[in-house]
């Protein structure tokens, strides 16, 4: 049997003692309260802090329970902070792989798009940012219903003659993306178009959303009907660079 | 043979970052350091010019260290910056003397009152094209140079230098105190100093006298494309191959070459840009006339600028101020748990009013203020201000040029904001354009070095590289418009003469 984490011990144990601390505590209080080190203790807030459980006061001398601490089954990255920390990584997908880019988030069982750029033609194109697309015919939709625990989609609706409607395929699909780490998609949601998409990882590995690109199938996909190795790279590269971006500063 | 890039550092008001761009004008590798905002008294903002170039000497390699490239893969530097922020530094020690003072400072309030007299703010606008205010350099040197004991003797025996951002990054970039460093900057940068004739693109003897300022301590006016100098410090051997104001570089990157193109960059404040061509136009309507750009030995290109002081800062007062959000991205979120504004509105004066008002005793309000305001119509009341500024910066130059504005091209970090965006097309009445590159400040000065040692061939070459990354369309009903502007409007009354000559701050 394995053993337990010490540190999630502390940590626990920080957040009751703030849970029941008003007014906050600094580093010392909790460090004489637990008979922790300093650093100990600093350690444990600064990454709770990252994570968004705790705040820090003004003087940034006292630490408290952050209100997303009580809302826990909400999303913890919010739509509007995922677009602008994937504008410029999503931009420059679509402009090395000529290609539409997407950036959507599970909701209530549908893909929300998040972000959307234009494919660099400048033809005419209408944003569609707000406007939720079918998770199971999508590759942005695989990419993070992949990593979703909550229950599957019950019915599975049909929008060509290759959309997946069967749960069992579908869960086999999903499967083939966790071990691959990206998602495809071939004429599944729209006759003649296909798509490639990644999950991105914020702290502790969540999937917070995904990116990825759509197109043309003779754009996205070789003379066998496989999709692109480069365009994968890219799309790969891409929901990594996002990730680190929110893990860096969040 | 090894990709080839061009490296942009943008030292801003908030941050210095290095971006490097490939052929095809796209983003390769950013990096970026914050540096402090120091607020000794209520108006003054200084920032520390030894800690601004350490953090360019930082992001510069780390920049390039982000995509494993070698330093000699960087075949050009291309400057911009925060444009009026001014630094005296000593030409032996290169010590800085006091810390730079910020664009957004108003400690020459009085100073510039005083200066504009009976003959008004607009005394200078025939030679330089811009009004008398707190924005501009000019009046600062003058409150440097008279509030040291001894600088000014020291000032006249050449003893000091001035310097905005780009002729202090220069100046270490080619070795500082200990070498031949080159003391210059570019015509965009100059244009705001309130001393060069926007004619001639030379020191004016009539301002520099009526600023009393010594001719000594100016650097040499370049053209903003051409190469200045090869680095010593940080990227030795690579040349600088462009300087430009911040937003003259952003007109620059949204590739406006012709006149009749204009874009709005939204950041900490917002600046709409008209490109007018080669001919100097001269605003009836609060507009600043300055210069555009100018490539190598080429006629000067010149714009018509309509500036908004607070917008981006109004955000993040929102969030630092008032603690409502914890991210300025949350905003947008906030604002959309309501409909509308609620019948609130919030001017945000906050030092005073800039284009086409330019009061500087006039202070912020929150308007229509009722029991049923929400924070979240504060939030829309927030989004809201930065498009009722641009509004007003449009019909004025809409005045001004005889022409209608048919698009607007917009970037910067608030196009991120798509509520704002909708809202901007909605009152503007026009599709607003987001081009495939946001950063179009830092694309700018790539552009313009890259220009200059033929890393691009021509601004046609250049042209071809921008592209449509997204765009909204015009949907508001136009009653509707109509009687919000009016509300607005009626809110900029209010935040007129509040600061009374009499009790001014210190």
């Amino acid at each position: 049997m394995p053993g337990t984490v010490q540190s999630i011990e502390r940590a626990a144990a920080v957040l009751r003692l703030l849970a029941a601390a008003p007014d906050g505590l600094g580093v010392a209080d909790l460090g004489n309260a637990l008979g922790l080190a300093k650093t100990t203790v600093h350690g444990i807030l600064r990454t709770l802090h990252q994570v968004g459980f705790v705040e820090q006061d003004h003087s940034g001398a006292h630490y408290h329970l952050s209100d997303a601490f009580g809302r826990l089954g909400e999303s913890y990255l919010d739509p509007n902070e995922l677009r602008s920390r994937a504008i410029n990584w999503a931009d420059s997908l679509a402009s090395r792989s000529g290609e539409v880019v997407r950036v959507g988030r599970l909701v209530e069982g549908k893909v929300e798009v998040v972000h959307h750029v234009f494919r660099p033609d400048d033809s005419d194109q209408n944003l569609d940012v707000g406007t939720t697309l079918p998770p199971h015919a999508t590759a942005l939709g695989k990419a993070v219903l992949a990593y979703d625990t909550s229950a599957r989609p019950r019915s599975l609706e049909a929008y060509t003659t290759r959309t997946i409607t069967d749960p069992v395929q579908l869960s086999e699909e999903l499967a083939t993306v966790r071990s691959r780490g990206w998602a495809t998609e071939l004429e599944e949601h729209t006759v003649e178009l296909a798509s490639i998409a990644a999950p991105i990882r914020g702290l502790g590995g969540l999937v917070v959303g995904a990116v990825g690109l759509a197109g043309r199938i003779e754009r996205i996909c070789d003379s066998r009907l496989r999709h692109r190795g480069d365009l994968v790279t890219m799309v790969r590269a891409t929901a990594d660079a996002i990730a680190r971006d929110l893990r860096d500063d969040t | 043979m090894a990709e080839q890039y061009v490296a942009a550092v943008d030292q801003g008001t908030n941050s210095s970052r290095c971006i490097l761009f490939d052929r095809r004008g796209r983003l390769v590798s950013v990096a970026q350091r914050e540096h402090r905002q120091l607020f000794p008294r209520p108006g003054w903002v200084e920032h520390d010019a030894e800690e601004i170039w350490r953090n360019v000497a930082r992001v510069v390699p780390a920049a390039i260290r982000q995509i494993g490239a070698a330093p000699s893969q960087v075949v050009a530097i291309g400057i911009t910056n925060q444009r009026e922020t001014s630094l005296l530094w000593d030409r032996r020690t290169g010590r800085p003397i006091g810390h730079a003072v910020v664009w957004q400072d108003t400690r020459t309030d009085r100073l510039v009152t005083e200066l504009a007299g009976d003959e008004g703010a607009d005394r200078f606008a025939d030679l330089c094209g811009l009004p008398l205010t707190t924005y501009f350099s000019a009046p600062r040197i003058k409150w440097m140079l008279d509030h040291t004991p001894g600088l000014r003797q020291r000032a006249e025996r050449g003893e000091v230098l001035f310097g905005t951002m780009e002729t202090w990054l220069i100046w270490n970039f080619t070795g500082g105190p200990n070498s031949q460093a080159q003391h210059v900057t570019d015509v965009t940068n100059a244009s705001r100093t309130m001393l060069m004739n926007i004619e001639t693109l030379e020191w004016d003897d009539k301002l520099l006298e009526a600023f009393d300022v010594p001719r000594a301590i100016l650097p040499e006016i370049r053209p903003s494309s051409g190469v200045f100098a090869t680095a010593t410090e940080v990227l030795p051997g690579v040349r600088i191959g462009a300087a430009l104001g911040d937003q003259q570089a952003a007109l620059f990157g949204q590739t406006c070459f012709s006149a009749g193109e204009a874009k709005c960059t939204y950041g900490t404040g917002s600046f709409l840009l008209l490109h007018t061509g080669q001919e100097i136009v001269r605003s009836k309507h609060g507009m600043l006339t300055t210069v555009a750009y100018q490539i190598g030995d080429q006629p000067a290109s010149y714009a018509l600028e309509g500036s908004m002081a607070v917008t981006g800062s109004l955000v993040q007062w929102f969030r630092d101020g008032l603690g409502m959000i914890h991210t300025a991205a949350e905003i947008e979120t906030l604002a959309r748990t309501v409909d509308d504004n609620g019948g609130a509105y919030i001017v945000p004066a906050f030092s005073g009013l800039f284009a086409p008002h330019w009061r500087s005793e006039a202070r912020g309000v929150i308007a229509g203020l009722t029991g049923y305001i929400t924070k979240g119509h504060l939030a829309r009341a927030v989004l809201e201000a930065t498009g009722f500024q641009t509004l007003e910066v449009v019909d004025a130059m809409n005045a001004d040029s005889g022409i209608a504005l048919t698009a607007l091209k917009v970037d910067g970090g608030m196009t991120a904001n798509n509520l704002l965006m909708q809202f901007l097309a909605d009152l503007l009445d026009v599709p607003v354009v987001r081009p495939m590159v946001t950063e179009t400040v830092s694309l700018g000065a790539a552009y313009a070095a890259g220009l200059a040692v033929g890393y691009w061939p021509d601004l046609e070459g250049l042209r071809s590289n921008w592209h449509r990354a997204g765009q909204w369309m015009p949907h508001m009903d136009p009653a509707r418009r109509a009687t919000e502007y009016a509300n607005w409007q009626a809110a900029v009354q209010r935040t007129f003469n509040w600061i009374r000559t009499e009790d001014q701050e210190p």
